[in-house]
């Protein structure tokens, strides 16, 4: 395989948006061209991503059209993936599979995702059409319910009293709106205290409103390329080092939620190609769909042993210039947002800026490494990609 | 390949209140809800089986905010057969409001109820249910 190198890299305002979905990426997409010194007709495919667009707008196939906005040469293929929320991660995952086989010198992944359009009883029910259908989602299931289910099964397994555990879960929300409130692309810039998470509205027993990520729209989008070619296009390229991705079944299947098993088997993948192990990692984009997924997040990696990530964000270890590495800077899916079929593409997009020391005041001092994870479905999908800013 | 028991023989079984799985005949590992091969060892050389619909409850949650079509609160939850399979369904008999960490680990016995179809999944389907046993 040869070594692949990310070019430019950009992502819309998350939040609210009254813009399509094909106005959104091409926007996110005409940016990391343009980043790239590149014309969107150098581009050889474009690896698309978007999960519920024929709910949002009763757009399905969206890619060639994704494709024409950016003005992409009809020789050039436009593909759609759907893994849930970790959609984009795993469009350009495979791009960057196809350009290290040498099927492609230069190509495009991203993706974009309009969620707040649906309204949140039918998002609610369209986000639950990625549990499985006939035993799982039939029984009513949603996705905090899933993280809610985890979070009980973490108090039960490791001991540690429910409350005790809902306040360090609070200490997530907290880290990562006080990240946020440093980006101006997040959809919520406002940093918040333990006592707003525990006093919010009840979701699914016991994660609160502000356990939960939001519903957001937003796009974004990376370019990809033989890093051979890199250093001829940019002066600050960023490679990757390693990239893992895994599968599971139902939750029925999975059974301790606490252990993500896909999660297990991708970053092991990830680590091996990369020859990398959690001790070197600078920064991590992580999959904080809610709070306690941060905290199952950090223990499959193997930045904390199981049980014991748990208070990682109350002791200020996965702050900005905290203890241990710093987790989400862009303030994660909790604070940054969540437009489902972008958030891979916008998790690269922190860390290659990361990495390339541009991420102003919240910039991670002499960051070189830097790991992204995002996670699609119930546990589901993972999909995992460590960067680095120096070649091999 | 031919599936054992297919979703509609699982379904027929429920409305009768059998729970039906199926035992991998080269591992002895019990399959519920039934599949085309085992979970554990990948075998198709399986055997219709009737599960004893005991278990003990592993983990829930009260669904407070739910999908367009469901009326909360309801409990959702998971429980462990005594076969060893996991399985995922609505705790009843059970107020969602005095649901807390104590129902971890407490026997259950199964049932089913149908959950109605809706625009996108169509067909009526029935779902798992559990109740707590009485000491």
């Amino acid at each position: 395989m040869r070594q692949v190198a990310i070019l430019g890299v950009a992502m819309t305002q998350f939040g609210v948006s009254e813009k399509t979905n094909l106005e959104m990426f091409a926007e996110a997409g005409l940016e990391a061209i343009a980043r790239s010194n590149l014309e969107p007709g150098d581009m050889e495919a474009l690896f698309f991503g978007n999960c519920l667009g024929d709910f949002e707008e009763g757009q399905l196939h969206m890619a060639p059209f994704a494709h024409a906005e950016l003005g992409l040469p009809v020789s050039a293929p436009a593909t759609r993936f759907e893994c849930a929320c970790a959609t984009a991660t795993v469009a350009a995952r495979h791009a960057a599979l196809l350009v290290g086989a040498g099927v492609y010198d230069v190509v495009i992944a991203g993706g974009t995702e309009r969620a707040t359009r649906m309204g949140t009883p039918l998002a609610t029910r369209t986000f639950a059409m990625a549990s499985q259908a006939q035993h799982e989602s039939a029984a009513g299931i949603t996705f905090p319910g899933v993280f809610a289910m985890a979070t009980h099964l973490y108090a039960h397994k490791y001991e540690i009293p429910l409350k005790e555990l809902k306040r360090h879960m609070a200490g997530v929300a907290v880290k990562n709106h006080y990240h946020g409130s440093m980006n101006p692309k997040a959809h919520f810039q406002k940093e918040i205290d333990i006592d707003k998470v525990l006093g919010g509205m009840m979701v699914a027993d016991p994660l609160q409103l502000l356990d939960c990520c939001p519903f957001s729209d937003g796009a974004a989008a990376v370019v990809l390329a033989d890093a051979k070619k890199a250093g001829d296009l940019i002066k600050n390229p960023v490679y990757i080092a390693g990239m893992g991705q895994a599968s599971n079944g139902p939750l029925y299947l999975q059974r301790d939620l606490t252990r993500v098993r896909a999660r297990e088997a991708s970053i092991a993948q990830a680590y091996r190609e990369a020859g990398l192990g959690p001790r070197d990692l600078d920064v991590i984009e992580l999959h904080d769909c809610f709070t306690i997924a941060e905290i199952l997040a950090l223990e499959s990696f193997g930045v904390y042993e199981f049980g014991n990530a748990y208070d990682a964000a109350t002791k200020g270890e996965t702050a900005l210039k905290g203890s241990k590495v710093v987790v989400n800077p862009s303030g994660g899916l909790k604070a940054k947002g969540h437009p489902i079929g972008a958030t891979g593409a916008a998790q690269i997009t922190e860390i290659v800026e990361q990495l390339r020391g541009e991420s102003g005041p919240r910039q991670v001092e002499g960051a070189r490494i830097g790991l992204v994870d995002t996670l699609g479905g119930d546990l589901g999908t993972i999909c995992n990609i460590i960067l680095t800013n120096r070649a091999n | 390949m031919e599936y054992k028991l297919t979703f509609k023989q699982y379904q027929l079984g429920l409305e009768q209140g059998r729970f039906m799985g199926l035992t991998c005949n080269s591992c002895n590992a019990v399959i519920f809800p039934p599949a085309a091969v085992c979970r554990e060892c990948g075998s198709s050389d399986l055997i219709a089986t009737e599960l004893s619909g005991e278990g003990t409850l592993r983990t829930f949650t009260v669904i407070r905010v739910a999908p367009e079509g469901k009326t909360p609160p309801y409990i959702v939850a998971m429980a462990e057969l005594d076969e060893g399979p996991w399985a995922l369904g609505n705790l009843v008999d059970t107020d969602p409001d005095a649901a807390d960490m104590s129902l971890l680990g407490k026997r259950v016995t199964l049932g089913s109820h149908m959950a109605k179809g809706d625009t996108f999944s169509g067909d009526d389907t029935r779902v798992l249910t559990f109740s707590l046993k009485q000491a």
